[in-house]
């Protein structure tokens, strides 16, 4: 790790107690070092980091709109490459601006293959504006405009597959990660920032706030998320995934009953029914990657 | 002081904004505990969990906000949370 | 040295010995001559530039935000739907004061979708901060890309410049064009060297938020650099006229203003349809002037009124409509004439694309001295 114990994100910032974005902040920083340019999209992380005049960065930072960090940071890494500097170029923003409103300087960026990384804090929703659903949010989630409700079980659309879709654009490295494994989300940022050309890493993000938990339990949250399979660690190269983490699945339940936003599918009765629908996610998702430890049933006890 | 053009500024002031008086758990380290990881500091959204002389972890309460994620994921159980008197 | 091309390339080729680092541009009719000569530029090596194809106007100013933070020289170009694209992007760029330069080939706005020109298109974009040059000719049009990157990219001023030309009319017409040596731009125009950029040796945070402790004063700051252009412009003006010869130092031309009873105040390439039909109206005894305005951001208004208080009347030619209001010059210019007693007639022609021609200006000063204006000129009723 690059500068491993210098603190390059200051304390002081504004985020809420807990916040699993300021996280990722930290980390990408550790992996970065100093050596780099960040271009920031309009969100949560800009707005708890930068009131002028308190910066809590403390490399060179840049935040232009909420959905063109992509073509900023293609601007920037044409620049360098035109006065022969070498610092690497991230850009970062949540799933809002990366999933949503920033799709198309995402998709141009990466389709003209410039040299830099780019990082999806995924909270999973529009936190900075007040919890509204993004193509980000998972099914069922409540949020404030897939409210659930007599006629609504929450957000009725699955989570969109973005990484497929970057890595569909030729990206010669694409991973995910989550905050509950802080050396795994640097060690996967530092990959994508010595692999040439546009790399994508979308770390998953816990916000207390958004979904409805105490902020102790951010990391706990992160974890449980993978254990049911409902989030997937993995790495793809060149269109191929050669990394997952594999895990012994926990059902879906202990992941969705510790948090406020799919509070409506267990009070104030259990809708089975969802839940199933979303076990069949979180499986779909443990077939598709092969995330499920194979137990030698037959030989033994199982020692997961 | 003249404002940055651009609305643009140096780093070194989000220092200013103290961030400690948030708190309503302090996380109270036991060092006899404590096997010294360094989960604690590395985890910390804050980034205001230092490592002293004899490489104990101190949390800076100028800016802990007392989220209490150092006590829930310290692997040795030794942070607890505390309310504060104020 | 005197070449006859095509309004587009003569941009391009002063876009070129401008020496941009990056230049990120989006195809779009009338612009697209200067963004493909300028990759021909680089594809051929006679620019050594950085030439992004993006996926859209919003991202090519995008891109160029970035560049220009980073500390390169900047360019794009675009039109109409483009700008309006650009919309939000222009507003950043002159908040974070990057000097970057973009060519507007002026062009309608839809609905309905228009590709010829009127001015629609940057006038929308007044309030966006951004210096605005309006070019009569294409010898003015390449000139001023020098002037703009000089005014922009000074200390008192940083900020993005529109240099704007009448697509069509003047983007596609063969001029002959006194074109610079590589020599000359570089005596005039030096190397970039940015006030303040991106950079890991002495780091920034650049594009901050503001509360509203600090909001207004941002504001204020942004509006006193744009009013210090005035100066800047008049000065990078003269001294480009005392090197080559053309005089730029004035932000609104008069032409035989000096005694005339009839004022018409105009941008653009409608200045030279204008100064023909002065010439026939003078021959006919008519005092007729013209006052050409050449930068409408800064608002020369303080210039406005000192070349039109003695004449008897003003007739201002908008190639826009805020609609529901008036034309944008016509209001802007009655302001500055604010506590004067002659009339000030508002005339809305040329939109996408209608030709103006000699007799139409004739007509127009004849119903300026009947007192007729703040009107549609030249509408079809016909088809009404």
């Amino acid at each position: 790790m690059a500068e491993n114990s210098c603190e390059l994100f200051d304390s002081g910032h504004r985020a809420c107690g807990g916040c699993g974005a300021a996280l990722v902040s930290r980390l990408l920083l550790k992996a970065t070092g100093k050596d780099v340019i960040i271009v920031s999209a309009t969100g949560c992380m800009e707005v708890f980091s930068t009131p002028y005049p308190e910066t809590a960065w403390k490399v060179p930072w840049i935040h232009s709109l909420f959905e063109n960090n992509s073509a900023v940071a293609s601007g920037i890494e044409a620049a360098l490459k035109k006065q022969g500097r070498k610092e690497k170029v991230v850009a970062i923003g949540g799933d809002g601006s990366t999933f949503d409103i920033g799709m198309l300087c995402l998709s141009g960026a990466f389709e003209r293959g410039h040299d830099f990384t780019y990082i999806c804090y995924d909270n999973e929703a529009y936190m900075n504006t007040g919890i509204q659903r993004s193509g980000a949010t998972p099914y069922d989630a409540s949020t404030t405009t897939s409210p659930a409700g007599k006629c609504s079980k929450g957000n009725n659309r699955p989570k969109k597959d973005l990484p497929q879709i970057l890595a569909a654009h030729g990206a010669p490295y694409v991973a995910t990660a989550s905050i509950a494994y802080p050396s795994d989300v640097v060690k996967k940022i530092e990959k994508a920032l010595n692999t040439p050309g546009p790399c994508y890493v979308q770390i998953h993000a816990p916000c207390c706030t958004g979904w409805g938990f105490e902020g102790e339990k951010t990391l706990a949250i992160g974890k449980l998320a993978i254990e049911t399979g409902l989030w997937v660690n993995f790495e793809m190269e060149n269109g191929v995934v050669t990394r997952v983490k594999k895990v012994v699945r926990k059902p879906v339940e202990s992941y969705l009953k510790e948090q406020k936003r799919f509070r409506h599918l267990f009070k104030p009765k259990i809708n089975a029914e969802e839940i199933a629908k979303i076990q069949a996610i979180a499986d779909k998702n443990a077939e598709k990657y092969g995330t499920d430890l194979k137990l030698k049933s037959k030989s033994g006890p199982v020692v997961p | 002081m003249a404002l940055g053009i651009g609305c643009s500024s140096r780093p070194g002031k989000a220092g200013n904004n103290k961030t400690g008086s948030w708190r309503v758990f302090k996380p109270i380290f036991d060092h006899d505990k404590c096997t010294k990881c360094g989960m604690c500091k590395t985890i910390c959204p804050e980034g205001c969990i230092e490592e002293s002389e004899d490489d104990f972890f101190i949390p800076d309460e100028t800016y802990c906000k007392g989220c209490g994620i150092c006590a829930e994921e310290c692997p040795s159980d030794a942070i607890t949370m505390e309310q504060e008197e104020k | 040295m005197l070449e006859i091309t095509e309004g587009s390339h003569a941009v391009a080729k002063a876009v070129k010995m401008s020496r941009p680092q990056v230049i990120a541009a989006y195809p779009i009719t009338p612009q697209t001559h200067i963004v493909e000569t300028l990759a021909d530029m680089v594809a051929n090596g006679e620019l050594d530039a950085e030439y992004i194809t993006v996926e859209s106007e919003f991202s090519a100013l995008s891109a160029c935000i970035g560049a220009s933070a980073a500390g390169s020289r900047t360019y794009s170009a675009t039109t109409s739907q483009g700008l309006a694209l650009m919309f939000e992007v222009c507003f950043n760029v002159s908040g974070m004061r990057l000097p970057i330069v973009m060519t507007i080939a002026n062009r309608a706005l839809g609905a309905p979708l228009s590709i010829w020109n009127d001015q629609q298109d940057s006038i929308s974009l007044r309030d966006c901060g951004w210096i605005q040059f309006y070019a009569e000719d294409n010898q003015e049009a390449t000139d001023l890309h020098y002037i703009a990157y000089k005014v922009a990219e000074s200390v008192e001023v940083l900020l993005p410049a529109f240099v704007c030309f009448d697509g069509f009319i003047l983007s596609h017409t063969y001029e002959p064009v006194d074109m610079l040596s590589q020599e000359d731009v570089d005596r005039y125009l030096p190397a970039y060297k940015p006030f303040q950029k991106l950079d890991s040796d002495d780091p920034i945070s650049m594009g901050m938020y503001a509360t509203p402790e600090y909001y207004l004063e941002f504001r204020y700051e942004h509006d006193q650099a744009m009013k210090r252009a005035k100066d800047v412009i008049s000065k990078a003006g003269k001294e480009f006229g005392e090197m080559f010869g053309r005089d730029y130092s004035a932000l609104v031309e008069g032409y035989r203003l000096e005694d005339a009873d009839t004022a018409i105040v105009a941008m653009g390439s409608l200045c030279g349809t204008i100064k023909d039909s002065i010439d026939e109206m003078r021959l006919a005894g008519k005092k007729v002037g013209l006052l050409k305005i050449r930068c409408f951001r800064p608002f020369p208004a303080e210039e406005i009124r000192n070349a039109l208080s003695h004449v008897k009347r003003v007739a201002v030619l908008d190639k826009n409509v805020s609609i529901g209001a008036k034309g944008a010059v016509a209001i802007e210019v009655r302001d500055a004439l604010y506590g004067k007693t002659m009339p000030v007639l508002g005339y809305i022609l040329g939109l996408g694309g209608r030709d103006v021609r000699i007799s139409d200006i004739k007509n127009i000063i004849s119903l300026a001295e009947s007192g007729k204006g703040d009107q549609f000129y030249g509408l079809r009723t016909e088809v009404l």
